[in-house]
């Protein structure tokens, strides 16, 4: 089967959701390892789903969750629990509450960012068989479109790319981080 | 396929989640904080995606949540908790933008040019990029614009799908279209994303996006 740029373009999003037929996928591969312009269009497309993908690109405002406490609780009736029991259950929840909130405003305002890279590989099987680009920065399971250089790919063990500095994909990897 | 949850769950956590449920509809009111933090992020960011308005998007968040426990009992177990109140969020957000915005024609129904034609305009080379340039506040202030840039049904799937990664599914769930509906919209979205940041970013990380705020090229 031979494809068109424009009907790359219109499958783009399919491609990388690995929304299609096996021999589209295929065709499409063909396609695009042959045309400039689609590589470009496909690498700008992934890493716009990649960038605004992260957790960084969306922040909650400072004191968001302790407002939204506060909004809660002059709403809701009271609970038929004892009011000790009533005030412990707040404070507790207070307290996580601020200790997020702490955690987001240092994280934007010393740029110490807790985001999923910044984390790797928590949660990852250290047996679990990964996919490496030489020159890629993350490791994916087999078949992720979000490798790039497909050309240059090893498989090693889970533990062994975290050994060698490679962080996890957001998007295959996504059930093994500890995304909120 | 790509992961299709909203949220990894373990089984044991989505049992606490039935339990907190429960519980909260037996009377234990103050549980409904624990249930509803997991999803703060996602349903003050609906909000947003759709009202623009930091304000506004943190008041609707905090309606939505009020309505949530308000018709807890409503809630079907069949459902995923989370797509039933962002499914609240979409219509408090809706209301209050209508409410704003009365005057204008409110363009949530289908529009006739959705059929996924769009050409791309621009074909500048984007190599990977690492995803520490979002370290940088601009870099992330020109995404942030040029999300702002888009139409905001286009903003809306884009959002829930790509930036808080509900599914295809549960993104036309809450916001009552159909999948195919979703599947198009996020084309699109991302096709026109890529076409406003490519020649910017793709170039040198330094140069500015090459058309000012409010002049769309499209």
């Amino acid at each position: 089967m031979v494809v068109s740029c424009e009907q790359v373009w219109r499958e783009i999003s399919n491609y990388l959701e690995e929304d299609m037929e096996p021999g589209l996928r295929t065709s499409m591969e063909e396609h695009i390892r042959r045309c400039k312009r689609c590589t470009a269009v496909l690498d700008g497309t992934r890493n716009v789903v990649q960038l605004y993908g992260d957790e960084r690109m969306f922040e909650v405002p400072l004191g968001f969750s302790q407002r939204l406490q506060r909004r809660l609780e002059e709403n809701m009736p009271r609970s038929r629990r004892s009011f000790l029991g009533w005030m412990v259950a707040t404070a507790a929840a207070v307290l996580v509450a601020g200790s997020f909130e702490l955690g987001r405003s240092s994280v934007f305002s010393h740029s110490e960012l807790r985001s999923e890279h910044a984390q790797p590989g928590t949660g990852v099987p250290p047996d679990m068989m990964v996919v490496v680009a030489t020159d890629g920065k993350t490791f994916h399971a087999a078949g992720c479109p979000f490798i790039h250089d497909k050309a240059h790919l090893r498989t090693i063990a889970a533990q062994e790319a975290l050994r060698q500095g490679y962080a996890p994909c957001v998007r295959c990897m996504r059930k093994y981080l500890n995304a909120g | 396929m790509r992961e299709e949850v909203t949220s990894p769950k373990s089984p044991a956590e989505r049992f606490n989640e039935e339990t907190l449920i429960r519980r909260i509809r037996e009377g234990e009111h103050e549980l409904f904080y624990e249930l509803i933090r997991p999803y703060e992020r996602r349903v003050y960011s609906a909000a947003l995606a759709i009202l623009r308005n930091e304000p506004d998007a943190e008041d609707t968040a905090q309606e939505a949540m009020l309505k949530a426990f308000k018709h807890i009992r409503q809630f079907r177990a069949e459902a995923r908790f989370s797509t039933w109140l962002i499914q609240i969020t979409v219509n408090e957000a809706r209301m209050r933008r209508r409410k704003e915005h009365a005057h204008l024609v409110d363009p949530i129904v289908d529009h006739q040019d959705e059929e996924g034609n769009y050409t791309p305009r621009d074909f500048a080379d984007w190599r990977e990029i690492p995803s520490e340039i979002l370290e940088r506040k601009e870099i992330r202030q020109e995404l942030a614009e040029a999300l702002e840039a888009l139409e905001h049904i286009y903003r809306e799937v884009f959002v829930l799908r790509d930036m808080q990664h509900l599914s295809i599914a549960e993104t036309a769930k809450a916001l009552g279209i159909s999948t195919a509906a979703v599947k198009t919209r996020l084309l699109r979205a991302r096709l026109m994303l890529r076409d406003l940041l490519a020649p910017g970013l793709g170039g040198t990380w330094s140069s500015r996006l090459h058309f000012a705020k409010g002049t769309k090229p499209w």
